[in-house]
């Protein structure tokens, strides 16, 4: 009975769907479907990697970071990249911390109970009732950068959803100084989708659209992401064309991060890691106000850019956290947790 | 017989000041809007006509606030410090520190005793300690901002926001509204983070009684309760908060022809 009371209630809402479609095409509804659209939205992706057969591997860690913003579970088998997911972070950590896992492991036989140990860390570490140790995010970040772009690294820009950190590091990926940002929401990624939602423009389309345009305009001249607001809407009322906005935003999130890199000291190799590496307008625009040039963002490991892994800005604190676990685990330090 | 005009163009509204001989003689008020000059000289237009003025009568206008530029056809523009402290002590002479707390700014300003500015410290650059965050707010509450300032006086329980950012003071007003906190106490709690702001930014000039409050926070009560709390001291607040820089800016027109 269930079901057929359903697709008549389905059924009207595609009633509505088409006559909202039919008038799309005409152009008359853009606004509608434009307010179901959530522009911040950015893709949520996971990942197995076909080359290692978990079940041969002695030590398996997992790392899970919670963020503010995004979630990532990072699973190693000694020590080597074999899954991840990346999916946005709900209302509750735990629940993130499980759904992030368990979109990791989505296209492999591994479960929960197979893995040795597990480290959280970012924001809702302590929230993370999988993991059996936390570490903070900025040590983390230090360790991932230091595997992912190679030991060369010396200072790691994070730029997270909600805090942005600027990290020296050593070879071996520790850290030696860190100085962040995590008052003030100019210069992190959540700033970037309030922009994105108010210019109406996807969130990973802003970088590119950011150099469409025929001269660089003068930055957004408000710090405060709710004053830039209203100035972006001023800007759109003046006739200011859409691109040149975008690239006087990621201009003045540039000129925010630089003010803080510079609090800090850059030293090459100089590497991102967070959300915001995946915008152009924004790292192409530091590099020309720091006259120094970001690490390229592919595996410092041949075999991993030879068999085309996903290289993933955002999963730095997952792998640094999963490889904590692994030292953890190598230097007796821990008891592996395997369950199966 | 001499007529002159304040203007106080803010970063949210427009206030108009008619003043005849140093007695109002007529008030307007509007949104500043995108085009600010356009609403800026209708708004004029209207006063005049509901005050009966023409506007060749009047001899001076004085324009003041953040977008005082945008007032093209002002005799003279003032600074909104200036301003504020030429209205308070007008109001009230008793008055040696001014707080203004408007829409995108908060500013205290330490008076002497003939209304002169000695001193001030001011945040434009950030909108924790300014309406906007009530504004803010008061959307993911769902309630009007009138509603936030009224059932902020029925809180029952002190709780915290301990974001200063107003882009994350939201998302942590929506975490309480998720665990079902009650709407009065999130309201208080977020006057309580603007009146904390604000409370720093007093300490910089120094607190002086009498304390006096004006711009368009004034007129939310559960704000001005919070502010009393957090800098342990009586706030007066006069009639029309919101038209105090407009009434300096005509104070500083009829003084000086």
């Amino acid at each position: 009975m269930t079901e057929e009371v359903k697709p008549k209630a389905l059924r009207k809402e595609s009633v509505l769907e088409g006559k909202a479609k039919a008038l799309e095409i005409e152009g008359e509804n853009m606004a509608g479907e434009a307010k179901t659209r959530e522009f911040w939205r950015w893709p949520e992706t996971n990942w197995v990697n076909p080359d290692i057969e978990w079940k041969k591997g002695e030590m398996i860690t997992a790392g899970v970071d919670v963020g503010s913003v995004s979630t990532q579970a990072v699973v190693m088998v000694d020590g080597e990249f074999f899954a991840y997911g990346n999916m946005r972070t709900g209302s509750d950590s735990p629940d993130s911390a499980r759904k992030g896992m368990d979109f990791a492991l989505e296209k492999t036989d591994l479960k929960i109970e197979n893995i040795d140990y597990c480290v959280g860390t970012g924001y809702g570490r302590v929230n993370v009732p999988i993991a059996q140790q936390s570490v903070t995010e900025i040590s983390c970040h230090a360790r991932g950068a230091n595997f992912m772009y190679g030991p060369e690294v010396r200072t790691v820009m994070d730029m997270g959803g909600q805090d942005c950190k600027a990290i020296n590091v050593d070879d071996q990926g520790k850290v030696v100084n860190f100085i962040m940002n995590d008052k003030c929401a100019a210069g992190t990624g959540r700033g970037m989708e309030v922009f994105a939602e108010l210019i109406r423009v996807p969130v990973w389309e802003i970088g590119t659209r950011s150099f469409k345009i025929q001269k660089e305009p003068p930055m957004i001249s408000s710090t405060c992401v709710v004053f830039a607001k209203s100035e972006v809407v001023g800007l759109l009322e003046s006739g200011l064309p859409e691109n040149d906005i975008m690239a006087a935003y990621c201009s003045a999130m540039a000129h925010r991060i630089m003010e803080l890199l510079n609090r800090l000291g850059v030293k090459e190799k100089f590497a991102i890691t967070g959300g915001i590496a995946k915008n152009e307008g924004v790292v192409k625009r530091l590099e020309k106000e720091l006259r120094t040039k970001t690490a390229a963002r592919i595996w410092s490991k041949k075999e991993y850019v030879d068999r085309g892994y996903p290289f993933d800005t955002q999963l730095a604190g997952g792998i640094g956290a999963a490889l904590f676990g692994q030292a953890l685990l190598k230097m007796s330090k821990a008891k592996s947790a395997r369950k199966a | 017989m001499m007529i002159v005009v304040g203007i106080d163009v803010g970063g949210k509204n427009v206030h108009i000041v008619i003043n005849k001989d140093g007695q109002m003689l007529g008030k307007a008020s509007a949104p500043t809007g995108i085009k600010k000059e356009g609403a800026v000289e209708q708004l004029y237009s209207a006063a005049l006509k509901n005050a009966g003025i023409a506007q060749k009568d009047v001899e001076r206008v004085v324009a003041t606030g953040s977008a005082a530029k945008r007032v093209a056809f002002a005799n003279d523009i003032i600074p909104d410090a200036t301003a504020d402290a030429r209205g308070v002590h007008k109001l009230i002479p008793s008055a040696r520190t001014a707080i203004d707390v408007g829409a995108e700014e908060c500013r205290v300003i330490k008076l002497g005793a003939d209304g002169n500015v000695l001193d001030f410290a001011i945040n434009e650059k950030c909108a924790a300690g300014t309406g906007t965050f009530v504004e803010t707010m008061s959307r993911a509450l769902e309630v009007s901002v009138d509603e936030m300032s009224k059932i902020a006086l029925q809180s029952t329980q002190t709780l915290s926001i301990n974001a200063q950012c107003a882009v994350f003071g939201e998302s942590e007003v929506v975490s309480l509204i998720h665990q079902k906190t009650p709407k009065p106490d999130i309201a208080r709690a977020v006057m309580n983070a603007i009146a904390g702001r604000i409370a720093s930014v007093a300490r910089i000039v120094g607190l002086d009684a009498d304390v006096v409050m004006v711009g368009g926070m004034a007129r939310n009560a559960g704000f001005v309760d919070s502010l009393k709390k957090s800098i342990e001291m009586n706030v007066l607040v006069p009639e029309d908060p919101d038209y105090v820089g407009a009434l300096g800016a005509a104070e500083a027109a009829f003084a000086k022809p």
